[in-house]
């Protein structure tokens, strides 16, 4: 009895955890809100350059991305692995 | 997912995923819901089909576009030149003339991922690159390719990518450390991305769906599902593009030999 109520007191944690860890790709969503909207700032300023930099634009929120994404994977792996 | 079939939903938003088999490679008689055996390597199921069929179609949009050149493009024409000129570009203004010689690599990498992406956006189908197995071999191949021809093309001067000379001498070890660590992480986020967009888009779908058994919520569920529908399609285009591009990028790494 004692045993059962500990493993689904471990579930519990696991479930709180993988909510938890998925908080930071809330900082990704900031992350790439900068990177587009300090985009389309210079784009209106100067629109004749901002085609050249669309993939140094997607480059850039791939990587701000990249560390959300980290986050999502422990909340993966609390959920499937651990 | 069968034990958490109690959980609410009537369709679960997981079960898109479940790799199926379509025959009991043991005995061909048994039926499959009969077939207890797990997977093995070489047996038929959905993930197998759904890759062949983005295979065939880019075969066939490939193929059906350049059997008749013309000066005034078919629709399948223009659409095969749009994607080659496309990417070629790409390649050339990141990585440079160096690496135009690996532009029908990143070409396959390209077309694979966007038909696969889009084939999953049928109904009923499979999104292959929803899986981590499938993009984590499309990123490690990036990885180990890129990997190995650095090498190749620089020699031991490879590694001076890590030591960051532009820098203050003090700060350049820990440099290092950070410029190691992001290059090991390079084919983890390359390859979640991909899948963690897929995935979550499609069941971000279903599970919207979901709530169309309550009938008063079904008219606004077909909306947002359509709504969601357009955005997916948006997805897909893109994170085969971010894919491709990322490649390009860690490639430009490889054949311009230091970092920037």
């Amino acid at each position: 009895m004692e045993l059962e109520a500990a493993a689904q007191f471990a579930q519990m944690g696991k479930f709180i955890g993988a909510g938890l860890a998925t908080m930071g790709l809330g900082g990704a969503g900031v992350g790439v809100g900068i990177i587009a909207g300090n985009f389309l700032a210079g784009a209106l300023r100067n629109p004749s350059a901002a085609p050249g930099q669309m993939a140094n634009l997607f480059v850039g929120i791939a990587f701000a991305e990249a560390l959300g994404i980290f986050s999502f994977l422990i909340a993966l792996l609390l959920m499937f692995a651990v | 997912m069968a034990e958490e079939a109690g959980s609410g939903f009537a369709i679960h938003p997981m079960d898109q995923f479940v790799v199926q088999r379509w025959f009991c490679a043991d005995d061909l008689a048994t039926p499959l819901n009969e077939c207890t055996t797990n997977i093995r390597w070489f047996e038929i199921t959905n993930v197998t089909v759904w890759m062949a069929i983005a295979v065939l179609a880019i075969a066939a949009l490939m193929l059906l576009g350049t059997r008749r050149r013309a000066i005034i493009p078919s629709r399948s024409q223009s659409v095969a030149e749009m994607i080659y000129g496309f990417i070629y570009k790409m390649v050339e203004d990141v990585t440079g003339h160096e690496g135009v010689k690996y532009f029908p690599y990143v070409m396959t990498l390209f077309l694979f991922i966007l038909f696969s992406n889009l084939l999953g956006l049928l109904p009923m189908s499979f999104t292959t690159t929803s899986h981590v197995a499938v993009t984590v071999v499309l990123a490690l191949a990036v990885f180990l390719g890129v990997t190995i021809l650095g090498f190749v093309k620089n020699g031991i001067g490879f590694l001076g990518m890590f030591w960051v000379t532009s820098a203050p001498l003090a700060i350049r070890p820990i440099l290092a450390l950070i410029e190691v660590i992001s290059y090991f992480v390079r084919p983890v986020s390359h390859s979640i991305r991909l899948a963690g967009n897929l995935m979550a888009g499609h069941a971000v779908i279903k599970v919207i769906a979901g709530f169309a058994t309550l009938a008063v919520a079904s008219p606004v569920v077909i909306g947002s599902v359509a709504a969601l529908y357009g955005l997916e399609l948006l997805v897909a285009v893109v994170q085969a593009y971010v894919f491709t591009i990322l490649t390009c990028v860690y490639l430009r790494d490889a054949v311009g030999g230091a970092h920037h």
